[in-house]
């Protein structure tokens, strides 16, 4: 085994993984996460709906009802203490079918029951009122007041660099190749590139969960995960006003709708898409699962202007079987707690997770006691679109780079993707950057900004323009140089400063 | 607040020429603000040449092109503010301004007699179309493309596919080939190319590079980085037929699908915008909807040449500053109407009394058509007849009205364009 011992090994960087490395690392104890991608928030946190569930859809009793409502409750002064985005804008279940208006009531009991605050049922006019583009067959809908919206790219770095400024270890590009029981006690973890010690793991490994779980548990007690596609198109900041508040279809026979809501940033995003899929790589989108949230969309929302999208993107839903989340310690594996299966409402239950596995791990590792002082998350990287023209202008005299914007589309300065760079667990790609501050989220999608932001990382980060990554290795930006390919012609001197060719890209990392 | 006679918003060609004629030989206070640390925008990357025929005389790269305008713009004194974003145009009563920031001087505000947009355009990117499949890197725009090869000496792929055949695509499938990248070929969605014919035949048949006219990239493979795209064939209606893809193994996909005029500032501001062109609607003076804020370029309508940008931007900065001077038009205006097989014509809106004695329509048909004429009408009188043995999308037109035709026929309520055997 290698030098490192931990108390607790984290695996998966997600926002789950982030958010109990934050809770983790309120106590007295060593913990490490480790990341098989080159930052945290690749996987499922990346590509979902970016909305704080109320809590009215988990049947009640399940775990996933449970930290959904704690989760939804937790959230609003969880981003306001690191500085997050998030709007709690309410939402709204669409009932289209008179006849089908039972099932608004049902969803309302059921939200009582799970201890969901001021939900009611809204009628066709309250409903036109709240939401004016509704469709024109809406009936009435359910209201919940307590539904949000969320930045789940800000939320997972926040969270991670708050554990990290308060001793948390974070090793990327760390996929685990194996975990063995140590002898005396606890785990051997192994990545291409060590074997590391801890005396609890925590599997946190999104759709590679179960892989990790069957190897530790028993024979008759494997899990399997089901990667559960969705997918989305996003639209224009132009198009972010067409709906105020998250709007839900009530599923009907015809299969669950899809929602549509503003972001956080100001976007409209429209989807997902609910497809059982084998590959847990396969965030692929298709054109008919496109044209199927188009169709969708229309059921409850009149007019989406679709003419104003600027991406389209799919995400993998961590879904098993039982349709609830599987948290605990895995019966004859003492010392590996599971935190798998954490499908929609996962995002709104994070912060609820977070508590609920690190109270395993603490009671496992004996109660390990709270720090005197947990150091706050570093300041937020300011945002020049908000900003006041003094206080921009202030920042700007302090710090020039304030004054150089890169990226027109979400006006974001070089001095903000600097700051992406340097901070704690900073950004090492364009995707890292873009998660961070949002340069090339825009609607030309980098098609400006990405070669200057890819400058700001060469410089930064010390490499060349050519090495830096979209996002990590076999994802760079060149493949060599100018006319390199006829270096050695006859007549032709060899390109000078011609790099090696890139890594080709290698099979997903396996975890 | 500072004050200029006349504030120029971007400083490409359209820029720098509306600011040059803004100046006047130096009667009028002038500023070019450009957000990037050099003039000329997007000219810089463009390093092959062709342009400045008309202007000049005399073929050159787009850097030669820009320097003799930011060398013009320089002689005749007008301020160049550069490392400086507009943030905001405003029309108030004491006439338009624009906010913009810098490193050196943070947020400021900037008044002006007039102000002229010449923001350019952006390219359509690739999450705009949808292309189902993965997202990885080797997926540009040709601009980008361009830059990272022209600039930086890099090399974004060594197998391409290009979807589109916008002028920027092809003229990067000869680029990349040159620089040692092979190009499989040129997909396009329309049954025509929306390129320069000049450019099909120097970029591609020059080269052996296969155009797929009435084709599309059906898929994108690759986790980490492009590996294949699919290409498949379309029907009449843009729709990919199922069963005609073609799997084309490579690392990357440069997309020339559209420039889209940035009218972000303007939309802002107030400025009514065109459906057809995304640029703003003016009249004969290039002025906008709103008083005293007028547009060429790029921003105004997406270019072929960057001569006639020139051109176009010279009258914007002339009548700008004419605006600022106090000059104004007659208060009547008449519609110039788009007809049969045309998409769109610029300007939208004339001022018969004011326009000068010769005013350039520039404008779009909606299909490929032969031998046909281009005929302006105003009250059923022909204006102005221009024959054109071919006429496609891909190439600006231009009519010509006389100011004195018009007034021959007394009143005129709208002057439509049209194709006419």
């Amino acid at each position: 085994m290698g030098e490192s011992c931990y108390d607790v090994i984290v695996i998966g960087a997600g926002v789950c993984g982030c958010a109990i490395a934050r809770e983790l690392s309120r106590r007295r104890l060593s913990a490490c996460v480790l990341e098989a991608e080159e930052d945290v928030c690749c996987g499922t946190s990346k590509a979902n709906s970016a909305i704080v569930h109320a809590g009215f859809d988990a049947a009640t009793g399940t775990l996933m009802a449970r930290l959904n409502v704690e989760g939804s409750r937790l959230m609003g002064p969880l981003c306001e203490e690191l500085g997050v985005d998030y709007d709690r804008i309410g939402s709204l279940v669409v009932c289209v079918d008179g006849a089908q208006r039972g099932g608004l009531d049902a969803l309302l009991a059921r939200g009582r029951a799970n201890g969901v605050a001021d939900l009611r049922i809204v009628e066709r006019e309250e409903l036109r009122a709240l939401e004016p583009n509704v469709a024109d067959a809406a009936v009435a809908a359910l209201w919940a007041p307590t539904g949000a919206i969320v930045n789940p790219f800000q939320l997972t770095v926040a969270l991670a660099e708050t554990a990290a400024v308060n001793g948390v270890e974070f090793r990327f590009l760390s996929p685990v190749t194996g975990i063995a029981r140590r002898p005396d006690a606890g785990w051997d973890v192994t990545t291409p590139s060590d074997t590391l010690a801890a005396r609890v793991v925590v599997n946190a490994a999104g759709v590679h969960a179960d892989e990790l779980h069957n190897l530790v548990c028993a024979p008759g007690d494997r899990l399997e995960i089901a990667p559960r596609r969705g997918q989305y198109h996003v639209l224009d900041v132009t198009a972010g006003a067409h709906v105020r508040h998250t709007v839900f279809a009530l599923p009907t026979r015809l299969g669950k709708g899809v929602l549509v809501t503003p972001t956080t940033g100001g976007n409209l995003l429209v989807g997902p898409t609910a497809e059982d899929i084998e590959d847990k790589g396969g965030v692929d989108t298709t054109a008919d699962g496109l044209a199927e949230v188009v169709r969708k969309a229309a059921l409850t929302v009149r007019g989406v202007p679709f003419s104003e999208r600027i991406r389209t993107f799919a995400g993998l839903r961590a879904h098993q079987a039982g349709h609830d989340f599987v948290i605990g310690e895995v019966p004859g594996a003492p010392g590996f707690v599971n935190c798998a299966a954490i499908e929609s409402p996962g995002l709104s239950a994070a912060p609820a997770i977070g508590r609920m596995v690190t109270g395993i791990v603490c009671e496992l590792l004996g109660g390990p006691a709270e720090k005197d002082e947990l150091l706050p998350r570093p300041a937020p990287i300011p945002d020049v679109a908000r900003l006041s023209p003094e206080a921009w202008s202030a920042l700007a005299a302090a710090r020039p780079e304030y004054g150089r914007v890169v990226c027109r589309c979400r006006t974001v300065t070089e001095g903000q993707v600097v700051d992406a760079i340097r901070r704690p667990l900073g950004a090492r790609s364009l995707d890292g950057v873009k998660r961070r501050v949002e340069a090339g989220m825009g609607r030309c999608q980098g098609g400006f900004c990405s070669p200057r932001v890819a400058q700001i990382l060469a410089r930064e980060l010390g490499c060349d323009l050519a090495a830096v990554t979209l996002s990590g290795p076999g994802s760079e930006l060149a493949v060599g140089t100018d006319k390199d390919a006829w270096a050695g012609a006859p007549g032709v001197p060899a390109a000078p400063g011609t790099p090696a060719p890139a890594a080709p890209a290698g099979e997903e990392a396996s975890r | 607040m500072r004050r200029y006679d006349v504030v120029v918003v971007g400083g490409g060609p359209a820029g720098l020429a509306a600011a040059v004629a803004a100046r006047a030989g130096g009667r009028r206070s002038v500023a070019v603000i450009e957000r990037d640390r050099e003039l000329g925008g997007i000219l810089n990357q463009c390093v092959h040449s062709g342009f400045g025929l008309v202007t000049f005389g005399e073929e050159l790269t787009g850097p030669e092109y820009a320097a003799r305008w930011a060398d013009a713009a320089a002689e005749s004194g007008a301020e160049v503010l550069l490392g400086s974003m507009v943030l905001d145009v405003s029309a108030g009563p004491e006439g338009p301004a624009v906010t913009c920031v810098s490193a050196e001087r943070g947020v400021e505000r900037i008044g002006a007699g007039a102000v002229v947009l010449a923001m350019g355009c952006r390219e359509r990117p690739a999450g705009a179309l949808g292309i189902p499949g993965f997202r990885p890197a080797g997926v540009f725009t040709a601009g980008c493309a361009q830059r990272l090869v022209n600039r930086e000496g890099l090399l974004p792929g060594r197998e391409v596919v290009i979807l589109g055949s916008g002028d920027i695509g092809l003229i990067m499938a000869r680029r990349l080939t040159l620089e040692g990248a092979h190009v499989a070929c040129v997909a396009e969605l329309m049954p025509y190319s929306s390129g320069l014919k000049r450019n099909v035949v120097q970029c591609l048949d020059d080269f052996g590079i296969p155009l797929l006219l009435s084709h599309t990239v059906t898929r994108v493979e690759g986790r980490r980085r492009v590996e294949a795209v699919e290409v498949s064939r379309v029907d009449g209606a843009g729709r990919p037929v199922p069963g005609t893809g073609v799997r084309y193994p490579c690392d990357t996909l440069l997309l020339s699908v559209g420039l889209l005029p940035e009218n972000e500032l303007s939309r802002a501001a107030g400025v009514e915008l065109s459906p057809v062109t995304r640029g703003p609607v003016v009249d004969d003076s290039l002025m906008t909807s709103v008083p005293g804020v007028f547009a060429c370029g790029n921003v105004l309508h997406v270019h072929d040449l960057v001569d006639y940008v020139s051109q176009e931007a010279t009258r914007a900065g002339e009548c700008a500053g004419a605006w600022a001077d106090g000059a104004r038009g007659s208060g009547r205006t008449v519609p110039v109407v788009a007809g049969t097989g045309v998409r769109s014509a610029v300007p939208q809106r004339v001022d018969v009394a004011r326009m000068p004695d010769e005013l350039v329509v520039r404008l779009r048909v909606d299909g490929v058509y032969e031998r046909r004429s281009l005929v302006a009408r105003a009250g059923g009188e022909v204006v102005a007849r221009r024959r054109r043995d071919i006429l496609v999308p891909g190439e600006m037109e231009q009519v010509t009205l006389r100011r004195e035709a018009l007034l021959g026929l007394g009143g005129v309520d709208a002057i439509t364009i049209g194709l006419e055997a």
